[in-house]
């Protein structure tokens, strides 16, 4: 069989050569199966569509059973087939057929295998699941010798193939480049693009042979081999820019004339290989001065020779112009580009003006008089009858919206808004309008107007980002207070107006950002009592329209405004109706306020008027409830574990299951903080403040997004550069006038034409007039002034500033930090290190410096012998840059003195002494300071006493109160009364250990002498310790972190949101390593993992996660009370930092 | 190109070729939709509609809508061109094609379009090409018509 076909194959080319003109098609309509041609008869003869799916359906089922029938042969499968893909193509399903279609694909001749692929490509996508039974008939036919079954194996391929299965044929496509017919190499192009397109890995090794391709001597192949550039330049056109010349040439030919005519249509050669190649260059020129300049000659060539008034070089020019203004600018073709685009947006066709529009959208950020130019087209487009034309002029007035025309603007949006009913049109304008509005808005009015009318039409589709963005900043304000206070005042009275119109229902956004605004601001009213504004609200709760999440913003404002509130006879109705309701959360919402509301004096101080932007410290460890549960626990009962750690538990009990410690993922509900008994307290002050807290979750994200989403930037700065070149003024005058030239023939033109309009003209000229106003040169200068103060009043306040000031007062912190944890470098090179900084804020510790310098000779030993003295405080810190000055434990009396001296000497650098060495009491006669040493193995409290007097002290004794938490050993004998000298120090030291873990605590003491007249004197103090003062880092291996893990059965969650300064890793690792001590053990792409002990030897280990700006904590220890301690340290410090 | 719809005036979809894996669900709803939007649009109107993200281009030929989904930066008046090309293709190949042939002869409209278009790229532009690979394929036919009739040699 397959011989014959191999002979007939032979024979093929002259046999179709003499056929060519009728044979085929006559053959082809004659061939049709009959039957299906009945069934298109009996359903085109059919009226109803209930008929229709009858008949199909009857079909359907007959098919069914002949394609299972063991007695169909393959050539009436084949027809089967087709009436197959028929009905599926109605709109019914043939699953059925599926399989049989793969069949016939695999064991028919060639028709009947050309009509099962067919049916392939039709029914299955390329991630179904049989198309895998599929491989291997087309690595078989890709094997074949006939080039028909080549050629049908290659077109299914480049359609749908499954990715994991390109292994198995890629080597004999790679093959088919070489092939002598250029059809086979073109399809085999076409497979490998597709590939490209799936798994882009995969065909990474045959770059090379695609540059083949592209050299082709057929141009069919050439062409092909384009779609692949084009897609590899798009990933990464640095790569390719050495093709640039190969592109130039092959475009240059084809502009030229030199491919077969065959390629031509209506006789423009090529153009979609043209424009491919457009494309392509456009890409490569990007930015690229030196790359645009090889292609300035073709590109002007071709836009000379597109003349022919045809759709198809219509085509070619908006591709041409395209690329002269996405590649590094030449003003020549820019000015030719121009023209052209004049032409399109002149011409009388809709989609050449459709076109020009789009151009113009494109290019206004680069020549935003262009628009002027043709700014009465643009506003005739804009009360265009054909809705796309309205909305590319919307799109085009967007880009150009500035402080002065955007009221115009907006409100031809909000019109065109009105109309459309179409989903994605609604959720992309709205977000515009909100975008526009947030920088432009002239005024307060407007804007809530404005914003109400984007909130009432975008309703429930807008992105949640719109409503989120305005609370925010009527919250956060701009910088004049009392415009603040007016705005926020006018929204809450247009919300009250809004509210007391009968029978409109808003959509649910909308009333939830009413709520949380009349929950905040109403205190501003000056009429309207807080009743009032609770009786409405609570109107809207009875409300059955209003959805549940929509009633938990509502009572959460009712909540607010009950503080206010004198007296509550609403509120009480509002608790008594939903304290009942069967919603859990609305009933947890009431029977929070019915608490708060009968204890008034909590709810002030948990709801204060007009503070939703400043942070509540929540102790999120709930501290306040260890003794509860410690209560609770001494009386038997079951100590919490959280649930996630409850199913390990449970998983581990089954089997030994070696679980991976690091890749468990942080579950959403850590974002609830800890599910602890005491969740409804917790809850109850979050609920207040829901709200807000939801709000800034999303906040700093979507900041981000909006700005990427516009890429408004763009527009801003180089308007701001062309005022300033203007300001100059020299070609100014010139070129306005040219431009109100062009408007002025163009009005004449129309007043020529439609003299009895002229009305109509006039209002449109003022339409013109309103909205490219800031475009224009005069108006240019005006916009300069007044645009700067309106578009700055809506803008967020930039916080850079408060960061930056942020950082360069830590600068000196850490220059300090990192002297002191190298006690080795001497004092000139700290001072070389300052001045290298050469920060401003380093010269306020010039005097300390120069200080430190002149004594730095008689220094320098001390400073040694000190260090050696004590090398095991050393050896603790000295690779963990701590922010740690180590006072000497100097044992031995005569060292104290000199000691002194040095703390004395450094006190000048506050940084160290603020912290460390501290004055705790003081009289006239002497003064007692303390510092704290960091050892190894416990603190050392050391407190020096110092007479100032210059009498002496008769039995001074300074004792240490024992506290209940602290385990206190004194070292040198303190209670032995001493007599000491005139202006002479005395230590005493204490180590003291931690026996319980908690947060902070304090530990006093008194100091009492005789004076000279035997008058005792008892001076008392007090030093608070934290248990930050109790860790020390552990030094452990990640595998022993792993095992330590797992065996640690305390552990707590909790998500800490950070600023985006902060929020990187290396200095979320920095804060902990610092400030709390912790041991980096390993980092795992944006996960680190640290350990520490409690004094004695208590591990704790924390694993850590950083993305976006929230941190995720998860903190494991063997002591039931530690992770919760620590990760209120933690909370602390990351808070502080 | 994502896909290319065939479809009556009377809202009737007669040819579909889909380049991007969607799920019958979806292929559904969006043909629903786009025939009904393409219909209800004025004569006069642009050929140029945004639907979605996607730019949908189309042309009346006759009685038949063809209507092809492309995306945003692509050029719109070159795919207009290709519906063009694809028509002028039927028509040779047909003989002054009419609605009707296309209905009774649909897969060798697929044919034909496979040659054309290939994944949603133009394959082959010169209509003698892309011809002469839809006839090799069918004069295969008739050669093997011819032989079972003559037997085995």
């Amino acid at each position: 069989m397959s011989d014959i076909v191999e002979k007939t194959l032979t024979a093929l080319p002259g046999l179709f050569l003499q056929n060519q003109s009728g044979g085929a098609p006559a053959a082809a309509k004659a061939s049709f199966s009959s039957r299906l041609g009945s069934l298109v008869r009996g359903i085109t003869a059919l009226t109803s569509k209930h008929e229709e799916e009858k008949l199909i359906q009857q079909e359907l089922s007959n098919l069914k059973a002949a394609v299972s029938a063991p007695t169909t042969t393959l050539k009436m499968m084949k027809e089967c087939m087709v009436r197959l893909i028929y009905c599926e193509m109605l709109g019914y399903d043939a699953s059925f057929g599926y399989i049989h279609a793969i069949k016939l694909a695999q064991q028919g001749n060639l028709l009947e295998k050309r009509v099962g692929y067919l049916a392939v490509s039709l029914f299955l996508h390329e991630n179904h699941e049989l198309l895998l039974l599929l491989v291997n008939t087309v690595v078989k036919d890709l094997q074949s010798t006939n080039l028909v079954e080549v050629c049908m194996a290659l077109t299914i391929v480049s359609q749908i193939f499954p990715r994991e299965m390109i292994p198995a044929v890629l080597p004999l496509i790679e093959d088919k480049l070489q092939h002598s017919k250029e059809i086979i190499r073109r399809k085999a192009v076409l497979a490998l693009y597709k590939f490209h397109l799936i798994a882009p890995n995969q065909v990474q090794h045959i770059h090379i042979k695609f540059r083949k391709a592209l050299c082709d001597r057929d141009v069919g192949v050439m062409a092909a081999s384009l779609h692949i550039y084009l897609r590899m330049i798009k990933e990464n056109s640095s790569g390719y820019k050495d093709l640039t010349g190969s592109f130039v040439t092959i475009l240059k030919q084809v502009v030229g004339g030199k491919l077969p005519v065959d390629f031509n249509y209506h006789s423009v050669p090529a153009p979609w290989l043209q424009i491919q190649l457009l494309r392509i260059l456009g890409l490569l020129g990007k930015d690229d001065q030196r790359t645009s300049e090889l292609m300035y000659d073709v590109l002007d060539e071709s836009l000379r020779r597109a003349e022919l008034n045809h759709n198809i070089t219509y085509a070619i020019l908006f591709e041409c112009v395209h690329t002269v203004y996405s590649i590094y600018p030449k003003s020549e073709l820019l000015e030719k580009a121009a023209k052209c685009i004049g032409k399109f947006v002149l011409s009388p066709k809709i989609n050449l003006k459709y076109l020009g529009l789009k151009a113009l959208t494109y290019v206004i950020q680069q020549d935003p008089t262009l628009a002027l130019q043709h700014q009465m087209t643009i506003i005739e487009c804009l009360d265009h009858p054909d809705p796309i034309i309205k909305r590319e002029t919307l799109e085009l007035l967007y880009r150009i919206t500035n402080a002065q025309n955007i009221t115009v603007i907006v409100q031809k949006m909000l019109e065109y808004l009105h109309q459309s009913k179409e989903e994605y049109i609604i959720v992309n304008l709205v977000g515009k309008i909100a975008e526009t509005v947030d920088t432009y808005a002239p005024d307060n009015a407007w804007f809530i107007q404005t914003m109400n009318a984007v909130f009432s039409v975008g309703g429930d589709v807008m992105h949640p980002d719109i409503p989120n963005n305005f609370l925010r900043l009527l919250a956060e304000g701009f910088d004049d207070e009392t415009e603040d206070q007016q705005l926020r005042l006018y929204a809450v009275q247009s919300y009250l107006t809004l509210l007391d119109v009968e029978n409109v229902f808003y959509p649910q956004r909308f009333l939830q950002v009413m709520s949380w605004v009349l929950g905040e601001y109403s205190y501003l009213l000056d009429k309207e009592t807080p009743e009032q504004v609770i009786t409405k609200l609570y109107k809207l709760l009875m409300n059955d329209s209003v959805s549940s999440e929509t009633k938990a913003w509502l009572i959460a404002a009712v909540t607010k405004l009950t503080v206010q509130a004198h007296s509550s006879n609403v509120v009480e109705k509002l608790i008594q109706e939903f304290t009942g309701s069967l919603d859990t959360c609305m009933r947890q919402h009431a029977f929070e306020l019915k608490y708060l509301h009968e204890n008034v004096e909590l709810m002030k101080s948990l709801l204060p008027v007009d503070k939703s932007c400043e942070d509540m410290v929540v102790d999120a460890s709930l501290s306040f409830l260890d003794g509860f549960v410690a209560e609770e626990l001494s009386q038997g009962a079951a100590p919490y574990k959280p649930h996630h750690q409850r199913q390990e538990e449970k998983l581990s009990q089954g089997k030994v299951l070696n679980f991976e410690p690091y890749g468990l993922s942080f579950s959403s509900s850590g974002f609830t903080g800890r599910q602890s008994p005491a969740g409804i307290s917790l809850g109850s002050d979050i609920s207040g403040n829901s709200a807000e807290t939801g709000l800034k979750e999303t906040n700093s994200l979507k900041l981000e997004g909006i700005k990427k989403l516009w890429g408004k930037e763009g527009y801003l700065p180089k308007k701001e550069s062309k005022t300033g070149d203007e300001t100059e003024a020299a070609p100014v005058p010139q070129e306005s006038i040219t431009m109100e030239n062009v408007d002025q023939t163009i009005t004449k033109k129309d007043h020529s034409q439609v003299l009895t309009q002229s009305k109509e003209e006039k209002e449109k000229q003022l339409l013109a007039s309103s909205l490219f106003v800031g475009l224009g040169s005069e108006s240019a200068i005006n916009l300069l002034g007044k645009a700067d103060t309106a578009s700055h009043k809506f803008r967020r306040k930039s916080k850079v500033k408060e960061i930056k000031s942020g950082e360069t007062t830590s600068a000196p912190n850490m220059t300090c930090s990192s002297f002191s944890s190298s006690p080795n470098v001497t004092y000139e090179d700290y001072l070389d290190n300052l001045q290298d900084r050469g920060d401003k804020e380093l010269k306020k510790f010039s005097l300390s410096s120069e200080l430190l310098d002149s004594e730095s000779l008689t220094e320098l030993p001390l400073v040694e012998k000190l260090s050696d003295c004590r090398p095991r405080t050393l050896s603790l810190f000295a690779d963990n840059s701590m922010e740690v000055f180590h006072p000497p434990p100097s044992t031995a009396a005569s060292a104290a003195n000199e000691t002194y001296l040095v703390s004395s000497l450094l006190e000048g650098t506050p940084e160290y002494m603020h912290s460390d060495l501290m004055e705790v009491c003081s009289n006239e006669t002497l003064s007692v300071s303390s510092y704290k040493v960091w050892k190894d193995d416990c603190l050392l409290m050391v407190w020096s006493v110092f007479n100032k007097s210059g009498s002496e002290l008769k039995s001074a004794n300074l004792e240490i109160v024992p506290a209940e938490n602290f385990k206190i050993t004194e070292h040198s004998g303190c209670c032995l009364p001493v007599t000491e000298a005139e202006n002479t120090t005395k230590n005493f030291q204490y180590s003291v250990q931690m026996e319980k873990p908690f947060t902070e605590g304090s530990l006093s003491g008194f100091i009492n002498y005789q004076m000279m007249d035997a008058h005792s004197v008892q001076l008392e103090f007090s030093v608070n310790l934290s248990l930050l003062d109790f860790i020390r880092p552990l030094k452990i291996s990640t595998e022993d972190f792993g095992k330590l893990w797992l065996s640690f059965a305390n552990d707590v969650k909790q998500n800490v949101k950070m600023s985006e300064s902060q929020a990187t890793l290396p200095s979320v690792l920095k804060t902990l390593q610092r400030k709390l001590r912790l041991h980096v053990v390993d980092i795992i792409g944006n996960e680190g993992l640290l350990a520490c002990r409690l004094l004695p030897s208590i591990p704790c280990l924390l694993h850590f996660r950083v993305h976006s700006d929230v941190l995720a904590l998860w903190f494991r220890s063997s002591c039931p009370s530690l992770p919760d301690s620590l990760l209120y340290q933690c909370q602390k410090v990351m808070e502080g930092s | 190109m994502q896909f290319m719809l065939l479809f009556s005036r009377q809202g009737k979809l007669r040819l579909q070729k889909w380049y991007v894996p969607l799920s019958d669900k979806e292929k559904k709803k969006i043909t629903r939709e786009l025939v009904q939007t393409v219909l209800a649009r004025k004569p006069k109107m642009c050929s140029f509609l945004e639907w979605r993200d996607l730019k949908i281009v189309y042309k009346r030929y006759a009685s038949l809508y063809f209507c092809c989904a492309i995306e945003d930066q692509d050029n719109e008046l070159i795919t207009l061109e290709i519906i063009h090309r694809y028509v002028e293709l039927l028509d040779k190949y047909f003989g002054s094609v009419c609605e009707l042939d296309i209905i009774f002869n649909f897969e060798k409209a697929y044919f034909i379009l496979d040659e054309f278009l290939l994944g949603g790229e133009v394959q082959e532009t010169s209509k003698k090409n892309v011809l002469k690979a839809i006839e090799q394929a069918d004069l295969l036919q008739e050669v093997l018509r011819r032989q079972k009739v003559a037997g085995p040699f």
